[in-house]
């Protein structure tokens, strides 16, 4: 099971915390800065897992992880997953938000935070891997864009009324006619 | 067009986040925040209704403040009425907010639950999903006892869509781990498991994590899985890489699934089937002869992949051990890897081999790989990857290599990281003294240790040295001389001052000769340590002096000189003001006789299981101590209900609390009595702390009976009445002074709570205690009582196992001879089943036989076996976390004077413990 999916930048900021395991608000926080501390002081090109800190369950847990330009992507998962799956599976998120955001970057994180969840959401659910498929993950992603956009437009319309809608056509019409003429 | 577009998002929450990143400080930060915190505030309170879109602006900068760590209390009202709008946007940042933000809040949970309950039931898709996701987020009791009968029928519909039913397998899995009480899967079950054959492979991956999660539940039932897992399996295996189109990753068809599937595998035994087994067999050399084929592809993703299943079929071979052949490949792979230029690889094949060095067909092949291991550990970069080298090392360790390893680990320990040093030296000290032929390489090695990780060094570790040093006296003469020679050194660990003093203090005689260590030398060097070390010390090394008194009458007039000094006679620590004014006294007025009767060298200790293992365990949890010999002392992983304290825990720190110090004359005092572990076979050593004391005579006597006297000397006797129904228990203890004068001070404690009782009993007096008893687990340490008191000025020190036994939980099931049958088939898996054959005890008068076993808690099943000697039985042990039904079968032998006695359980611990329990009864 995965108990944590963690994304942060350099210097430990926290861009992503997602804790599929009941912890306090603080300890949460406490997790990222003991995670971004034990992954942090790791050179480039050693592997990349780890035994989990003391806070996240110590040797029980491990911690894979990538780092991908200023962000690490970390993962916390109990024995019970195979180590280079999980690294695959880091990989899917990460092409996958890269699809989605068009060549990701750190400031898409930071402003469309919802949205890394709910692409998120779409792979992972309740810690167990609900989706691998990056295509079918992007469908769904776009699906709700799509009603997201529509859900927009009927605001613009939904000010006016069908009859408003129909003597405004009928408008158009007459003055198109009259130009025609 | 990408999926998300950038330029829609909301005006108000990107200017809150550029300004909160513009802070040039924290405090500015803060303030900031709190801006815009009492801003949401007063619109949320305000007379103005809110439109949707504010509510979802709003609520998404809350979640924002709530990364930046920042406490959130707010909000959730609103959110919840998001849940309720018909707009997917507004609905899905509530459900956002309530998954990342709720976590079970009761009163709100209802609101939250009618919301998900019209999701559910709206047909729509997505509205659907939502509400599972939350669910399995929040997954809290109230949300299971709301959905827990819902769910099941929307995963296994024949209309749902496949992207709710991937979520509906996930969301059930979630309950199901949180509650499994109320997820009923019964009449599920079968179209649960055949979601392995749906044709949509995003349901078959949500759906292998439940069922693998089942499976390990209730083996039995979801026993099907297997062959439809392995033809999956081999669907995907044996196609081309086009052939699966989406799932297809970097060329890997379906890795993830593959994996999932190899993991589920490892749940259950081989497959019985011969079919079903050649094509299992057939997929892992696929597997393995792929692992040889050219790359398709140079992306390290690629590669990464394959190796992924790679891994996971090496893992099912290792866990079935019964392919000579392809445990032989297996090992042959990792020792590929072991020297592969990719670090995750190096990593995971040491981890791998790990496990396959205990196994008997691959153990010598493991140990082909030793220089390449050693040579990991010394130049790899990583610490993760050294101590998987350092674990492998010790996993590999036999008679053949012990003395190359222990020095390799020695060495490393000079250099190893801090995080590591305490496991390693634990380890370096077992091996040393599990494969110790000649125990003066023992001693050196322990020495070593000490002086190269001295505050690593745990006192169970310097203990144990000591025990054996006592035990054995071919060794003594060569410890004495190296310690000797270790505390020339300028600079010593305190362990060493510790160990040295105890040593020389008893064996200090056989090196007197040599004049470089004559008594005075000894002396003084070891007095020259005296005033650095820490008062537990010094109290110790106040006792090798007046043993050397013993062993040297001409340093008397020395030592008496230095107790009598003021900083020892007049030291403000009691108990080292104690020593010395005792020993002073003690040193002045007994006779030469008397002096050498009290200091006498130290007796042999009674073996006993190596403290420092049950250290190594305590420390990495059962299952840590892989090799094959230790299994003996495995650590037993049940636990009656309060039970903190258990045995191995209580070995306390020995010098410097009070002892007399006529009867413990170098501190070592025995702790609390440690739960009577049977020997272990593998351990040829002893223990400081064990103490023969605890009494077990009489709980033998109680495993078919609930009344009775369970001790009885001069003194006392102690009566016990108890009752059980389903996992409750009580017990009455009763405790009769025999004599006509008082006990004061009577206190009994018990490694589980318990009431305290009177603490006076008058002479001829009783007085009772009860105990309630709950079994959380199934167990196999009875819990133990310690029972001290003054009867005239002496105190009385006791300890007794309580008799409660895991079969005094069972609930008697009568069954017709067909369904015992039937049930004695299903529990066929060799742990599942324990037996021992042993000699009648007592007459075998079928009356009193069938006493005993209705005393047993089960019922006896009349006619079901076709011999009519023979007694089954059957029951169901009830605890707290389960149910293990157990099935028993006793073959009386009445010419050979034996029985033939066999337990099945669905857990194996309980059919060993059963077994072991009843072996000693007829």
């Amino acid at each position: 099971m995965i108990k944590a999916i963690l994304i942060f930048n350099n210097h430990g900021k926290p861009r992503m915390s997602k804790f599929y395991e009941h912890y306090t608000e603080d300890t949460e926080q406490q997790i990222i800065r003991e995670t971004f501390h034990l992954v942090s002081k790791r050179d480039e090109n050693v592997c990349n897992f780890l035994e989990g800190g003391l806070l996240i369950g110590g040797s029980e847990n491990k911690l894979i992880y990538r780092h991908y330009a200023t962000l690490y992507f970390v993962f916390c998962v109990d024995s019970s997953e195979s180590e280079l799956g999980i690294l695959d599976l880091i990989q899917v998120f990460v092409e996958t938000l890269d699809k989605c955001f068009e060549n990701v970057c750190e400031l898409d994180l930071i402003f469309h935070l919802d949205k890394v969840h709910n692409i998120l959401a779409e792979m992972v659910m309740g810690g167990m891997v609900l989706e691998t498929n990056m295509s079918e993950i992007i469908t769904q992603v776009e699906a709700q864009g799509k009603m997201e956009k529509s859900e927009r437009l009927q605001d613009v319309f939904v000010e006016f009324s069908h009859q408003d809608l129909l003597d405004f056509y009928n408008q158009m019409e007459m003055i198109q006619t009259q130009l025609t003429r | 067009m990408p999926a998300v577009s950038k330029g829609d998002g909301m005006r108000g929450l990107a200017v809150f986040i550029s300004d909160i990143r513009n802070c040039k400080s924290k405090e500015a930060e803060i303030k900031r925040i709190n801006k815009e915190l009492a801003n949401i505030r007063s619109k949320f309170k305000g007379d103005k209704a809110l439109d949707g879109y504010s509510k979802k602006k709003y609520v998404c900068k809350l979640l924002f403040i709530f990364l930046l760590g920042h406490d959130i209390d707010f909000g959730h009202m609103e959110a919840v009425n998001l849940l309720s709008s018909n707009k997917y946007t507004e609905k899905q940042i509530g459900y956002l907010f309530i998954s990342v933000l709720v976590n079970s809040n009761s009163e709100l949970i209802r609101l939250i639950n009618n919301a998900i309950k019209n999701d559910l039931s709206s047909r729509n898709p997505t509205f659907m999903c939502l509400a599972l996701h939350c669910i399995a987020n929040v997954g809290s009791r109230e949300m299971a006892e709301a959905f827990a009968g819902e769910i099941p029928r929307i995963l296994v519909a024949g209309d749902t869509m496949d992207s709710v039913k991937q979520s509906a397998a996930l969301c059930l899995l979630r309950l199901y781990k949180t509650s499994p009480d109320l997820v009923l899967m019964g009449e599920w079950t079968s179209r649960v498991v055949h979601l392995l054959n749906d044709q949509h492979m995003g349901v078959v991956t949500a759906a292998i994590s439940l069922i693998t999660c089942l499976s390990q539940k209730n083996p039995d039932e979801f026993k099907t899985c297997v062959s439809l897992a392995v033809s999956r399996l081999s669907r995907i295996v044996s196609s081309a890489s086009t052939d699966l189109q989406d799932y297809t990753y970097y060329f890997v068809p379906a890795p993830w699934l593959s994996c999932k599937l190899l993991r589920l595998l490892q749940c259950y035994p081989p497959p019985e089937d011969g079919a079903v087994k050649g094509r299992l067999v057939e997929c892992l050399e696929t597997i393995l002869n792929k692992a040889q084929e050219p790359p398709k592809s140079k992306k390290v993703q690629h590669s990464n992949a394959k190796n992924a299943i790679l891994f996971e079929a090496i893992s099912l071979i290792i866990h079935y051990d019964s392919e000579p052949n392809l445990l032989v490949r297996a090992c042959n792979q990792l020792g590929q890897f072991l020297q592969h230029r990719e670090t995750n690889l190096r990593y995971l094949a040491l981890e791998s081999m790990c496990t396959l060095a205990s196994s008997e067909f691959s153990h010598e092949a493991v140990k082909t790989h030793i220089e390449t291991v050693i040579n990991a550990l010394k130049t790899e970069r990583d610490v993760s990857v050294r101590q998987r080298a350092a674990d492998l090392l010790y996993a590999m360790c036999d008679r053949s290599n012990a003395k190359q390893i222990v020095a390799e680990m020695l060495s490393y320990l000079e250099t190893a990281d801090y995080s590591i040093r305490e496991e390693m030296v634990l380890k370096v000290a077992i091996l040393a003294e599990k494969y110790a032929v000649d125990y003066s390489w023992y001693v050196d090695t322990i020495l070593n240790l000490i002086r190269i990780a001295g505050d690593y060094v745990s006192e169970e570790v310097w203990y144990r040295v000591i025990q054996i040093v006592i035990n054995r006296d071919d060794v003594q003469g060569y410890a004495a001389k190296t310690v000797f020679e270790a505390l020339q050194a300028p600079a010593c660990h305190e362990n060493m001052v510790k160990v040295g003093g105890y040593i020389l203090g008893e064996f200090g005689n056989l090196i007197a000769g040599d004049p470089r260590s004559s008594p005075l030398v000894q002396f003084n060097l070891l007095h020259s340590k005296f005033h650095l070390c820490s008062v537990p010390t010094r109290a110790l090394l106040l006792s090798a002096y007046i043993k050397f008194i013993n062993l040297f009458p001409e340093t008397k007039s020395t030592i008496q000189e230095v107790l009598r000094s003021d900083s020892q006679i007049r030291n403000s620590d009691v108990e080292l003001q104690q020593r010395a004014v005792e020993y002073l006294k003690l040193s002045s007025i007994a006779s030469t006789d008397v002096l050498a009767t009290v200091l006498e060298e130290m007796p042999p200790f009674p073996e006993r299981e190596s403290s420092i293992l049950a250290k190594l365990k305590k420390k990495k949890g059962p299952g840590a101590v892989s090799v094959n010999e230790l299994e003996e002392g495995k650590r037993e992983g049940g636990e009656l209900n309060g039970g903190g304290e258990r045995g191995g825990d209580s070995s306390t720190s020995a010098v410097g609390s009070t002892p007399s110090p006529s009867a413990d004359l170098l501190g070592l005092r025995a702790g609390p009595p440690v739960t009577a572990a049977a020997p272990s076979a593998g351990s040829l050593l002893v223990d400081v702390f064990s103490e023969a004391g605890v009494n077990d005579d009489g709980f033998l006597r109680f495993v078919c009976k609930n009344n009775g006297v369970l001790f009885e000397n001069q003194l006392l006797q102690i009566g016990i009445k108890s009752e059980y129904r389903q996992n409750l228990g009580r017990m009455y203890l009763f405790y009769g002074n025999k004599t006509s004068v008082q006990f004061v001070t009577f206190t009994t404690t018990l490694n589980v709570q318990a009431k305290p009782v009177e603490p006076l009993i008058e002479g001829g007096a009783q007085v009772q205690q009860v105990i309630n008893i709950e079994c959380l687990t199934d167990f196999s340490d009875a819990p133990l009582l310690n029972i001290k008191f003054r009867y005239g000025g002496a105190l009385q020190n006791l300890t007794l196992k309580l008799p409660v036994t895991i079969n005094k939980f069972f609930q008697p099931t009568e069954m017709a001879s067909h369904d015992f049958f039937q049930r004695w088939k299903q529990l066929s898996l060799p742990q599942q089943e324990a037996q021992k054959i042993f000699k009648a005890n007592h007459a075998m008068d079928t009356e009193v036989l069938k006493a005993k076993l209705l005393g047993l808690g089960m019922a006896l099943l009349e006619n079901v076996d076709p011999n009519p000697e023979n007694f089954v039985c059957a029951g169901v042990i009830q605890t707290k976390a389960q149910q293990v039904g157990s099935l028993l079968r006793l073959e009386p032998n009445a010419q050979a004077q034996m029985y033939r006695l066999t337990v099945r359980s669905s857990k194996d611990t309980v059919s060993k413990r059963l077994c072991e329990l009843l072996a000693e009864q007829f």
